[in-house]
């Protein structure tokens, strides 16, 4: 069943001309490792749209392709083309530093700096000598992001004495700060209880008024309460390796309720993972 | 009751009793001549016995320390000059003032150099063939005889200059003292961790703004406690000073100007060479010199405890 051969981009209809990032992805390799091949997946301007899969399965490996976060990992190598607004972002000129200033980032784990909540969120804003009011900013961020109210008496202390969900969103709000047109989101609620992911949640579906979003998920529920479109990926065996490929990739409610891959409707109705 | 049978609850006493204690389960109370508790006892007990023969040699250096150089001490001592021959009372201010002057700018030398190239080890090219044959050649010389520092220091700085010097001292010493910064640096760097590298640049931060920015201060702390440490063991060494500071009975300063550029003293030297003298005088300063030398090591100690303990 998984070596069943993948339809590329499994319709077109919501590829409009809206598309911020266009990844057409051939093969992406670490060292010798063929992690991820022929998936189209493109992302729609102010949508969410959400990677699920078997782990594996390279949703994150693409997730982190798009703003070029995996060059930092040893022995990338990325075949294909990512455009972001018209431009190849893997271009021998595109300097990975500037793009990764338009395309924010937040992590499967809450990463705030070993520094004030203040500082935190204004990071990027000195970083890219922000002329005006930081303090303004600042509020701003952490109101986006829902946590103004919980820290506008306490700027000063450590982001880390903050709790996991509060964590989480401060790098929402550091991310938002200086105004990246694109949000990847790499798993933000596995480390978070239910609670705080509802928040989190419920945060995302607010931001996508002002960003694009992408976020990989682990848990489909979440992809359907959030995302607009929805990217299904698997892992296949056949050659001996693990290798990710894009299954389908549609609107949510179509990719859950009818999908067109038998693959992807195993997966939804829990039959493999 | 045998095990076999069905546990009763026996409630004659009015208390409840658990049924399985009459049901054939061992007990759980710990027996002490049973052979894995006799075996374990005797363990612990070894390794008491090593912890405590272990620190026989400091406490037993630390009391003679505060009882011989205890006797002699006062104020007076760490502002004289030590005695010549058979002159009775002096001190070994000048020594101090040495010892402090040589560790000092030996740290000047050593820190800038020593994190720079733990910003290469940890940061810049860590699996490189330069990073492998650098990190190397650091843990060779961790375990170099502190001699060698002086020779070294000797050929390339007292044979070039033509003195005996506190400079040359110092580079005896700045030898001793990179290994040690290069390779506590590197390992504090390495702790930071990937996901707060990550979202440095995940922000669009340069690799010279992750490393300016979070990697260093971040690290900060460790890296602290390694130049601490690197100090510590400059301050009391003897053998690489011996031919490139010698030693010297008066100030550095000379006409009202401090001239660095002549023969040194420093506390090691002098404990080393008043130690061998035939005056009880020069012993009993040797003494309190060396209690003065401890004090100071653990002052750097404490310090380096402190500036490592981590803040959140």
């Amino acid at each position: 069943m998984i070596t069943e051969p993948a339809v590329m981009n499994g319709h077109t209809t919501t590829s409009n001309g809206n598309v911020v990032i266009d990844c057409t992805l051939k093969q992406v390799y670490y060292g010798e490792f063929l992690a991820v091949r022929d998936s189209h997946v493109p992302i729609e301007k102010g949508k969410i749209t959400g990677f699920i899969g078997p782990s594996g399965c390279g949703k994150s490996t693409v997730l982190r392709s798009l703003n070029r976060m995996n060059d930092l990992i040893r022995g990338f190598r990325f075949d294909g083309h990512v455009h972001f607004h018209g431009q190849d972002v893997y271009a021998k000129d595109v300097d990975p530093v500037v793009l990764r200033r338009h395309i924010g980032m937040v992590f499967q784990q809450p990463n705030p700096f070993q520094m004030s909540i203040f500082d935190n969120v204004a990071f990027g804003l000195k970083l890219n000598r922000f002329r005006g009011k930081v303090a303004d900013r600042v509020e701003q961020a952490l109101g986006r992001a829902a946590l103004w109210d919980e820290v506008k008496d306490k700027l000063k202390n450590n982001g880390l004495s903050l709790s996991g969900g509060q964590q989480q969103r401060l790098c929402i709000a550091r991310a938002i700060a200086t105004e990246p047109s694109v949000l990847l989101m790499d798993e933000p609620c596995s480390a978070l209880d239910p609670i705080a992911t509802r928040r989190i949640e419920e945060l995302m579906v607010e931001l996508k008024q002002n960003y694009t979003i992408a976020i990989v998920t682990h848990n489909m529920q979440q992809a359907t309460r959030v995302a607009d479109t929805t990217a299904f990926f698997s892992v296949d065996m056949s050659k001996g390796g693990r290798t990710g490929y894009l299954v389908e990739m549609g609107p949510t409610k179509q990719v859950f309720e009818n999908p067109q891959q038998k693959l992807t409707k195993d997966y939804i109705a829990g039959h493999f993972s | 009751m045998s095990p076999g049978t069905t546990p009763v609850i026996e409630s004659s006493a009015g208390r409840w009793m658990p049924a399985a204690a009459h049901a054939g389960i061992p007990s759980l109370r710990r027996s002490r001549l049973e052979h894995r508790a006799l075996r374990s006892g005797l363990l612990t007990g070894g390794a008491w016995a090593a912890a405590i023969l272990a620190s026989v040699p400091l406490v037993s250096v630390l009391y003679m320390l505060i009882v011989r150089g205890g006797a002699r001490m006062h104020w007076d001592l760490l502002l004289e000059l030590p005695p010549a021959g058979f002159e009775m009372g002096g001190g070994f201010g000048n020594a101090i003032v040495g010892t402090v002057v040589m560790v000092g700018l030996a740290a000047l030398i050593s820190v800038p150099v020593g994190i720079a190239c733990a910003v290469f080890l940890a940061e810049l090219g860590p699996h490189s063939t330069l990073a492998s044959a650098v990190r190397f050649s650091a843990k060779t010389l961790t375990g170099l005889p502190s001699i060698l520092a002086g020779v070294f220091a000797y050929a390339s700085v007292v044979l070039v200059t033509g003195t005996y010097s506190a400079p040359a001292g110092a580079v005896a010493l700045a030898v001793l003292m990179v290994p040690t910064v290069v390779l506590t640096a590197e390992e504090a760097m390495k702790m930071v961790p990937r996901i707060t590298k990550d979202a440095a640049y995940g922000m669009g931060c340069t690799r010279s703004q992750v490393i300016w920015k979070i990697v260093l201060p971040t690290a900060l702390p460790g890296i602290l406690t390694g130049v601490m440490l690197a100090v510590a063991r400059a301050a009391g060494e003897t053998a690489p000073l011996l031919f490139t500071a010698l030693f010297s009975s008066f100030w550095l300063v000379e006409h009202g100007a401090v001239r660095l550029m002549q023969p040194t003293a420093s506390l090691a030297v002098l404990i080393y060479n008043f130690s061998g003298m035939p005056f009880e005088n020069q012993i009993e300063l040797a003494w309190a010199a060396s209690l003065v030398l401890v004090m100071i090591v653990l002052f750097v100690n404490i310090v380096s405890r402190l500036l490592g303990r981590r803040r959140v």
